[in-house]
């Protein structure tokens, strides 16, 4: 298992994945400006988790790793998602029984450019 | 400790020279684990002082409100908001963490897995060193203009997030910072202790040879890791909120005040099975040296652990039952939170099962681990009504909540401390306590400290809040009978406090002692850090050992004494 | 003088990889508590798309390429280190460093602009959250950005090349926190 960083180098040409993930990044930038909100969520969500995977994957040698390294990093992943479904119901909610949350208007000196 | 040590010669390449050591490298600067292992014992210690010493102030004033309190003066309404909220953070994060999880960890697992430091002493020495500066902005925040932090240990927003609610704006930034410094700390050690117990292990000792208090403290250190997380992110919001003038909490400005109750408990719950987890191990080793037993279902012990430590993230909500959480979630944390008991009660039941049949020895450090695990039955027991949640509505925030807490918290961070302690003082000091004294303080602390909560426990279920200055302001609380209870507990913790003194008495004149009386093995035990020196040397053992059995093989059959240490080849 | 327990490795990895791991380990909790936090917010407010529309897309997508580029130049390191070639090693970690550089004054350069039009961490939740992860996010690329120069220090003179691929590890954790912070607080609008 050690050995592995002698032969990782080898056989994985890095340039080609950082080359795949520049594409990858002009495709999400420029994914969004057709307008369809389904597009942009999958553009910009879909391909950083894409991008993430390959970096984990090749640049941190995740592949050839001990099995338990990438079950490590799952893991608290999965804690995180679990604090988001803990958590979520309730920041999410916008009014109760007895209570509402106050709609919050920004001010800032300069007009937005939109 | 001045000796030369020669290097284990298979690893070769370091040699070990200890040239004479000045003061300030060899007990302020050291490396070596079990230094570090004492500054955190004795840090710890001294904080556990200034946390009995706030008790007592404010358990005065509850008593006999108005009073001037001998040592401290009159309690103010302010004073005793930063008492209480101090106390807390004082006895969980730098009384329980440092001596369960940093101190018995940095001295046992080295010593326990057959190897000369911890991986990195270095970083382990920079851990004790930003949790010694923790200690210091904390205790420095009640000095300055407005006094400490008062908003309760929780810490909940918006009276934490806010200088002009909590009149304490420095103070609770203080407090913010120490609680997040300390994180740091832990964070380092306990990468630490989780690396070393991994890679560092002695030769020959497989997965399943290694003793229970490291398995323990190594999950509890990998349970504080994953669930600290949000709670740093929320402490950088809740300063931000604080100093910059961000509404990450503030409704008002479309933040959500429960979100740190969240991002709070869902560290504050695995929390508590990370400081109960090592009480649990030690417990564990002394129970099997004084019952002269094998460990029953050694396994089915660590799998259950490993149980809890899962559960122990899906249970965190039962602490906001009624902060206005979607009732849907109280159902689900009601059924995780009654889940947990599961485990918990089956790691009872192992400890009982080893006691069964064995030959026991009532010593000092016997009696407090079985004393951890009868007061620590109650804590988990009542623990039940409150998971619950539609009796949690009725309690919560009740003295019923607290005298819970204590009988969960006291045994883990003050009983099994005192076991440890008792137990690894011969190994720490190479000479032995004295059993009388250790006796007497042994049942001076615990009667009295069930004398402090029982009443307590009387008192919340009559209705009577927690975090109140005063109760004579509120009729209903205000009665003779509720006030004599009152006392009570006061009188009890005085006296439990008194106690203490014995406790010192007896390590003063233990340690003062001319000849080393300890000997490697004073308890006759398997595990390996009795196969070295009492002290140890720096580098534990001139030659580190080898592994060939498990750690709990007492009374063997066929074997002419009654233990069989783990280094012993055959 | 290194301790014989750290020459050890009963788990299969190295001790100074093993605990970089736990550190990723760790960071990925505190990054996604934080993260969380502000995606169920952000789910909640979907008026808060009108805020995120001032962010400059163009340089937050600069600014990604410049990370990938430097975990590139980071893999490339380890791949020298492995080797034995230190030297190269260290000149392309002061590549990598030379990205954090790029990356942080383009931050800066950022930040000056939003907050003279008036975006400013008070403004509202969105901009305390944008200002907080981003924040959080560039104090790790400055932190990696001196530990990398410590390395490549000793990495020029072929001592402790280990430390390259550790540091490169941490490198990579970083850039693959911005790869979800640019979607995040720039794109979804
Ligand atoms: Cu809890």
């Amino acid at each position: 298992m050690s050995e592995h960083a002698e032969h990782a180098g080898d056989e994985t040409n890095y340039v080609k994945i950082w080359a795949t993930l520049l594409c990858l990044l002009i495709v999400s930038i420029l994914g969004p400006f057709l307008g369809i909100k389904i597009v942009t969520l999958i553009a910009a969500f879909g391909i950083a988790i894409v991008k993430a995977y390959l970096v984990a994957k090749y640049f941190m040698h995740l592949n050839v790793e001990p099995r338990y390294a990438v079950y490590l990093l799952t893991t608290m992943l999965v804690l995180v998602l679990l604090f988001f479904a803990g958590t979520a119901p309730d920041v999410m909610k916008h009014e109760g029984t007895n209570w509402v949350k106050p709609v919050v208007h920004v001010e800032t000196h300069a007009p937005a450019q939109h | 400790m001045a000796e030369s040590i020669p290097a284990d010669a298979t690893h070769g390449h370091d040699v070990h020279h200890h040239a004479e050591q000045s003061f300030w490298s060899k007990y302020v600067f050291s490396t070596d684990h079990k230094m570090i292992a004492m500054q955190y014992m004795f840090t710890g210690m001294a904080m556990a002082l200034i946390g009995g010493f706030m008790a007592y102030a404010f358990r005065m004033q509850l008593a006999f409100p108005g009073i001037e309190v001998p040592g401290y003066g009159t309690v103010t309404a302010t004073d005793y908001n930063a008492l209480v909220t101090n106390h807390g953070t004082i006895m969980i994060f730098w009384v329980a963490m440092p001596v369960l999880i940093a101190a018995f960890g940095n001295f046992l697992i080295p010593l326990m897995i057959g190897c000369d430091d911890m991986v990195f002493p270095k970083i382990n020495r920079l851990s004790y060193q930003i949790f010694l500066l923790s200690a210091i902005v904390l205790i420095s925040s009640f000095f300055v203009p407005g006094g400490g932090f008062g908003g309760g240990w929780t810490a909940y927003p918006p009276l934490s997030a806010k200088g002009e609610y909590n009149l304490t704006s420095l103070g609770s930034s203080l407090w913010l910072v120490a609680v997040a410094l300390e994180f740091v700390a832990f964070l380092l050690g306990g990468i630490n202790f989780v690396t070393t117990a991994m890679n560092a292990r002695a030769p020959g000792m497989k997965m399943f040879d290694i003793p229970i208090v490291v398995w323990l403290i190594v999950v509890a250190s990998i349970l504080f890791m994953a669930s600290v997380g949000p709670l740093i992110a929320g402490a950088v919001m809740l300063f931000m909120d604080q100093n910059i003038g961000t509404a990450f909490f503030d409704p008002d400005k479309g933040g959500d005040p429960v979100l740190w109750q969240h991002l709070f408990w869902f560290f504050g719950h695995p929390e508590v099975y990370v400081v109960l987890l090592p009480a649990m191990g030690i417990t564990a080793e002394i129970m099997c040296v004084f019952a002269r037993k094998k460990m029953f279902a050694y396994k089915t012990f660590i799998y259950t652990t490993f149980g809890t430590g899962v559960l122990s993230f899906t249970v965190w909500a039962h602490h906001q039952f009624v902060a206005g959480i979607d009732p849907r979630m109280a159902n689900i944390f009601t059924v995780t939170t009654l889940l947990i008991s599961i485990p918990i009660a089956e790691m009872c039941f192992i400890y009982i099962a080893t006691l069964y049949g064995g030959s026991i020895r009532l010593t000092t450090p016997m009696l407090w681990a079985l004393a951890f695990v009868a007061e620590f039955l109650i804590g988990g027991v009542t623990g039940i009504f409150l998971g619950a949640s539609g009796a949690d509505i009725y309690f919560h925030d009740t003295y019923f909540v607290l005298a819970h807490f204590h009988y969960t918290f006291f045994p883990i961070a003050i009983i099994g401390t005192f076991a440890g302690f008792t137990y690894w003082f011969p190994k720490m000091f190479g000479k032995m306590m004295n059993e009388t004294l250790g006796k007497i303080h042994f049942w001076g602390t615990i009667i009295p400290f069930n004398g402090i909560f029982i009443p307590l426990f009387v008192l919340g279920g009559a209705g009577q809040h927690r975090r109140i200055y005063n109760y004579q302001h509120f009729p209903d609380l205000a009665g003779v009978e509720m006030q004599d209870l009152r006392v009570f507990a006061t009188v009890s913790l005085i006296i439990m406090l008194a106690f203490q003194l014995v406790f010192f008495y007896n390590c003063f004149i233990s340690w003062r002692k001319k000849e080393k009386d300890a000997g490697k093995n004073p308890w006759k035990a398997n595990t390996l850090e009795w196969t070295a020196e009492s002290p140890p040397p720096h580098g534990n053992w001139p030659e580190l050992p080898t592994v060939y059995r498990g750690p709990y093989e007492y009374s063997v059959p066929g074997r002419e004494e009654d233990y069989y240490p783990q280094n012993v080849p055959g | 003088m290194r301790p014989i327990a750290n020459t050890r490795m009963a788990a299969g990895i190295p001790t100074g990889r093993l605990a970089v791991w736990w550190v990723v380990a760790s960071e990925i909790v505190i990054f996604g508590g934080l993260l969380a936090s502000y995606i169920m917010h952000r789910i909640a407010h979907p008026e808060w798309g009108d805020q995120a529309a001032n962010t400059n897309v163009w340089l937050g997508g600069f600014n990604t390429f410049v990370l990938l580029t430097s975990s590139l130049t980071a893999v490339l390191s380890h791949k020298a280190a492995t080797a034995g070639n230190g030297p190269k090693a260290a000149r392309l970690l002061y590549a990598t460093c030379l990205g954090a550089v790029i990356f942080v004054c383009v931050k800066a350069f950022e930040w000056t602009t939003e907050i003279s039009h008036g975006y400013t961490i008070t403004s509202s939740t969105f901009w305390s959250f944008y200002y907080t992860a981003a924040g959080l996010h560039a104090l790790h690329v400055i932190a990696g950005a001196i530990i990398m120069l410590l390395v490549a220090e000793t990495a020029k003179k072929n001592l402790e090349l280990h430390r390259v691929e550790l540091i490169g590890i941490y490198w990579h954790f970083v850039d693959i926190v911005w790869i979800f912070l640019f979607p995040l607080l720039y794109i979804a609008k």
